[in-house]
Order: structure tokens, then sequence, then C-alpha cells
């Protein structure tokens, strides 16, 4: 652990503003507040941030569905991104993408995504970019996305291009309603990623310590040129596949185990607290200021503009 | 003025393109060709002639040569695009686009909307399109229909070599995601090409010919399929006004419905089939339109509604042909309202 107070009390933000976004929007979405679907990232907290903690606003990550966390851990407005979930033309995406297409080209953040396995391909050509300006680009996918044909081919031509790509499989154990160990048809995801021929590491998705040590590790590696990697982080997710999920496909008592036992925020309370790197009080301001941000964040949502149909035809094209 | 095939119009415009601006790369399948293999790169130069010499004036990190990975190519040059480069895109062989199309119409066509007009993406996706070769039912297509059919892409159907040098400059120098379709059967074709920049914009009907008569509006290899006809047709003193339209997205509207107000008839020579087709298209906009002015039926002269089919014989009998758009203005010119 090499990180100073500042980055750590940074770091433990992140994920508790991921993890208070997802919570509250679980209860407003209860509430009949936000149209459409949502899915949260809850859980997978670490995953995140343990990557984008290593990243600036020139270095780029694409996201998937449960794209929210990659968006505040990138630095995306949480603000903005709120009013967005909200469909307010003051939303980030001006109300016409909604939770699954959050994007901020200024941080870095090429969009969550609504196609499972669509991102990779465009982290590739964002990785040939990344080549010219010595930064990274970072594909973002689930267990899910790992089985579809464009990671295979984005996988491919990272390698043969030898681009300064890392793929971030988060293994949440789920693709949708369907188990990893029904869908994965390899011994692992980090077994078949090796067979393309680039470096493939495991971490520990629910500690952050782990995350952001490998990732390190990865993109020194990757900035040195000597082409992608991969890393599977093993992770939990708190939440159904989309809000109003049933989640009959959870063994018993499975959600309250993996909260209690895996849960990265308490994770890192734990270490940081017992090395005596931060105080528990400390971390409990952290927690009310966030709390105070997400409370905001909602209620300007609320009241924030809404779009006129007018906007309907607003930037489909720049000229036509 | 110098006399080029369009397929040299092509490389040539890259070239110069790739010369003016040092963000502009390209990417797909055997652009150079070789590598890998014993003959060693540029041993292709694209199987359609129209990359060659670019990989060594522009080095690997330009002019890529990817593995046979449509969706990636198309995300590739998406994602290049979405940070700051400019991307041309090579689908080899338009009817490809059934394994990119995620990647076209999801992603691309999308971004600028869905992430409420905060990104550019400047990517032109050159796809050789087009039957007259006896390629088959996969090799043979027209696509124009579907892409057209998307908001968020601009469609370019180039029909002559100085049209194909000004609106693929117009199409690389865009903001705005562009689908530049170039016919197979097209790339041998010379004429004149206007010398140093030359940039035609998008939405303006090339005329092709004036008449009273009958409007005739056309892309692509039709174009002159249709000349053809005229030619014919003005021996009997039927005079056609046709109209390249040279982009389907956006349309010039104003020319087609301006044609129709004068001629009164309407006959469209489309080489894709006709159900919910760019002809149908057309036929609705000057139903809706100018109906008030039309003397008869508008008619269309199309493929049918099936596969482009191998033989010889069947792939004469599929595609329009001067000897049918004749037909069809004969029975335009003799028709009387009940």
């Amino acid at each position: 652990m090499q990180l100073s107070r500042e980055a750590l009390i940074r770091a433990y933000r992140q994920m508790k503003t991921i993890r208070l976004f997802e919570e509250r929007l679980h209860d407003e979405i209860a509430l009949g507040e936000i149209a459409g679907f949502t899915h949260l990232y809850a859980g997978q907290e670490a995953c995140a941030v343990g990557v984008c903690e290593h990243l600036g606003p020139t270095d780029y990550i694409i996201s998937t569905h449960r794209g929210h966390g990659h968006c505040i851990a990138k630095g995306c407005d949480v603000m903005a991104m709120m009013k967005e979930i909200y469909g307010s033309r003051d939303g980030l995406c001006k109300g016409k993408g909604g939770s699954m297409h959050i994007a901020d080209m200024n941080v870095g953040m090429l969009g969550a995504n609504g196609i499972v396995g669509a991102g990779a391909p465009i982290a590739v050509g964002a990785g040939i970019t990344a080549k010219s300006n010595g930064t990274v680009s970072i594909a973002f996918s689930g267990d899910g996305a790992c089985n579809q044909g464009t990671t295979f081919e984005a996988m491919n031509m990272a390698v043969v291009l030898k681009l300064p790509v890392i793929f971030v499989f988060e293994n949440n154990h789920y693709s949708e309603h369907t188990g990893e160990a029904y869908a994965v048809g390899a011994e692992s995801m980090t077994a078949r990623s090796a067979a393309f021929g680039m470096k493939a590491i495991k971490a520990n998705g629910i500690d952050f310590f782990s995350v952001y040590e490998a990732m390190r590790e990865l993109i020194d590696y990757c900035k040195a040129g000597n082409g992608p990697a991969s890393i599977e982080l093993d992770c939990e997710r708190f939440y159904g596949h989309f809000e109003g999920d049933p989640q009959r496909y959870r063994g018993p008592g499975e959600l309250d185990r993996i909260r209690e036992e895996r849960d990265c925020l308490k994770t890192f309370r734990t270490k940081v607290t017992e090395a005596k790197l931060l105080e528990g009080a400390e971390l409990d301001r952290v927690d009310a200021e966030v709390t105070d941000l997400i409370d905001r964040a909602v209620a300007e949502a609320k009241q924030a503009d809404r779009p006129t149909p007018q906007d309907v035809l607003q930037d489909v094209y720049i000229s036509y | 003025m110098a006399i080029k095939m369009i397929r040299d119009v092509i490389r040539d415009t890259i070239d110069a393109e790739m010369a003016r601006d040092d963000s502009l790369i390209m990417l797909g399948e055997d652009i150079v060709g070789g590598n890998g293999a014993p003959g060693g790169p540029e041993a292709i130069g694209g199987i359609w002639g129209t990359s060659g010499g670019l990989w060594a004036k522009y080095g690997a990190d330009r002019v890529i040569d990817t593995p046979i990975s449509e969706s990636a190519i198309i995300g590739a040059a998406a994602g290049a695009a979405l940070t700051g480069k400019r991307a041309i895109a090579e689908i080899m062989f338009a009817d490809f686009i059934g394994v990119c199309m995620d990647q076209i119409w999801n992603q691309v066509a999308k971004f600028r909307y869905m992430f409420g007009g905060k990104t550019t993406c400047p990517l032109v996706i050159r796809m050789p399109y087009g039957a007259g070769f006896n390629a088959a039912p996969q090799h043979s297509q027209v696509i124009h229909q579907f892409v057209t059919a998307m908001p968020g892409l601009k469609v370019v159907m180039p029909s002559t070599p100085a049209d194909a040098k000004g609106l693929l400059t117009q199409a690389i120098r865009d903001d705005d995601p562009v689908i530049f379709l170039e016919h197979k059967a097209l790339y041998g074709v010379k004429g004149e090409v206007p010398d140093g920049d030359y940039v035609i914009p998008f939405g303006h009907a090339r005329q092709v010919t004036q008449g009273d008569d009958i409007t005739i509006l056309a892309t692509g290899m039709m174009v002159g399929f249709a000349e053809k006809a005229a030619a014919q047709l003005a021996q009997d003193g039927i005079g056609c006004d046709i109209l390249d339209l040279r982009t389907t997205s956006p349309l010039d509207e104003e020319a087609i419905l301006d044609s129709v107000e004068r001629t009164g008839r309407l006959l469209i020579v489309d080489e894709a089939p006709p159900r919910c087709s760019f002809a149908t298209d057309l036929s609705a906009l000057v139903a809706q339109k100018a109906f008030a002015s039309l003397k008869a039926p508008i008619d269309m002269v199309t493929a049918p509604h099936s596969p482009v089919p191998f033989a010889r014989e069947l792939e004469s009998a599929y595609l329009p042909s001067p000897d049918k758009i004749v037909a069809s203005a004969v029975k335009l010119m003799s028709y009387r309202r009940g």
C-alpha cells in the first residue's frame, strides 16, 4: 500500500459515491420516479475505482449497460449524471441517452453501452489514439460480454496491432440471469484471454488494493509497448440484472451473504482502519458528505428542466 | 482536368487527404495485403486497387491492415474517430454489413445523438457494392436502402470520377459519419476530374440530362443505364430529365420536386429489390408533395424481390437495364386517364 492519505480518501469517496448513487436510484425507481431500464453497479465499486484511479482525462474507458460506476470513477459530473437518468435536458446527454448511454468525452469516458459486447471494438480504436498519445484505453466488460464475438475480434485485433488496450472483465458471476459456470465455456475468462496471446491476470474485485496494484502493473506493461493485456476481477452484483428483476436465480441467503462477507466498501474500511492508515471518523465524514451530495443530486434532478418536443430533432447530425 | 478511372480517383483522394491531415487513418482487410506472407506488405494494395502505395507512404500506424473482423474494423475506426482521429474504414464488400451492423447502426449512427450532441464521429465507411460480376447472392448486393433509413448516417453513391473526388473529399472532411458506396462495376469508368481541392457538398443532385417529358431518378450504376435509355428515347422525341441523386441521405428533395412539377411523370431506377426500398421512399415523397403535377402513375424499374442470382442469364434478368427503362418510359408516355 503506497497510497497517500489523500489518495485513500479519494478512492473511498469515489466508491462511496457510486454505492449511494446506486442505492438511492434503487429507492427512487421503486417509487416510479425514473423511466426506462436501469442496471445498478453496487457491489462492484472496487473494480471501477481500482482501475480509474490510475487514469487521466486522455486515458479512455468504454463501459457497459451497467455503467454508472465507471462514469463516476472516470470523473463524470454526478449532478449531471443524475439529471440524465431523470431525463432532464440539463442531463449529461440532454436526456437523449439515459442510464445506458452516459458519456463524457471531456473526461475520456466513451460511453456506457446498451449492447452487450459492443464496447471492446471501440476501445481498440481508442487504443489507436492512445498509442499515439502515450496513454491507455480500457474496455470494461462483464462475464456476459466476454462471450460475444465482438469481444473476441477486439482482443485479437488489439494483439495484432499491439495496442495499449486493457480488457477489464468484471466477473460478477451472472450474465443477466444465467450463471458464469454455464455460459463461459472456457476453463476461465483469464485462460481464454491468454489464449489470444496477451498478458492475462486475475485480481480480487472486492478488494480495491488488489485491483489497484494489478492495474498499475498492467498499465506500465501496456505503456511500455508490449501490446494489450486482460484482467479478470472476481466481484459481486448486489442488485438484479435490471431494477425490477426478482432474482429467482439466486441461491438461498446469497444476497445477504455477499452483502455481509463480500462488500468492497466494508473490506476497504477494515483494511485502512486496521492498518491505521485512516481513522474511522474520517471515513464517516466522507459518508456524510457523499450522502449530502446524492441528496442534492436527486433534489436538483427532480426540479431540472424537461426537454421539449423540439429537442427530438436536435443533434441527429452536426449539419444535414 | 485529368482523365482518371474511379478506382484511381478514390486512391488519389485518400492520398491527398492523408497528406493534408495527419489525424486521418485508414483501416480494412487487405488494404495493404501481404502482411505476414512471403510476398510481403503491399503485395495487394487493396483488392479494388483503391489503396495502393498508401502504406509505404504513410506507415502502418495510419494505413492499418486488419484481420477479417468487420465488427472490430468499424468499432476501431469509430473509437479512433471519437478520440480525435479521422478514420476511413473499408468493408471489402457491402454485403458484409451483416456482420458489423451493430457497430454501424447502434453505435456510430447514434453516438452524437445519445451523447447529447457533445461528440463527433468523423468516420467514412467505404463499401464496394452492387451486381454485374456474377458474384452471386452474398457479394453482389446494394445496401443503400438500409443505411438511408438510419438517422445519424449520411449516404453517398457517386457515379462519375469527378463526383467520386468531390464527394469523397467532403465525406472525409465531414464531422458526421458517412457511408460511402462505390459501385464495383464503375471502378473502371473513366472521366474528367477537376484538379486541386474539389469538394461537392452533400444533398445536391446532379442534372445528367434535361428533358420535359419524364423525370428519371437514379444512383450509381443506374445513372449510366438511364443515360443510355434516354439517348434511345430522344430518338423518339421523348425528353428525359435525369437526376443523379448522388447522396440518398441527405436527399435533394427540391431538385426532385422541381423536376416532377415540370415533367409530370416520374420513373425511378433502383438496383435494390422493390419492397420498403429507396425507390418506394422516393415514390412516396412525390405522391405526397407533387401529386397534383402527376400526369401518370409513378413507375419504378428495380430488381425483383429475390436474392441476386449467379448465372449470367439470371443476373442480367435480375438487374434493371436500359431496355427496361425504355419500356417503362414508353408506358408512362402512353398513359391516358380512364
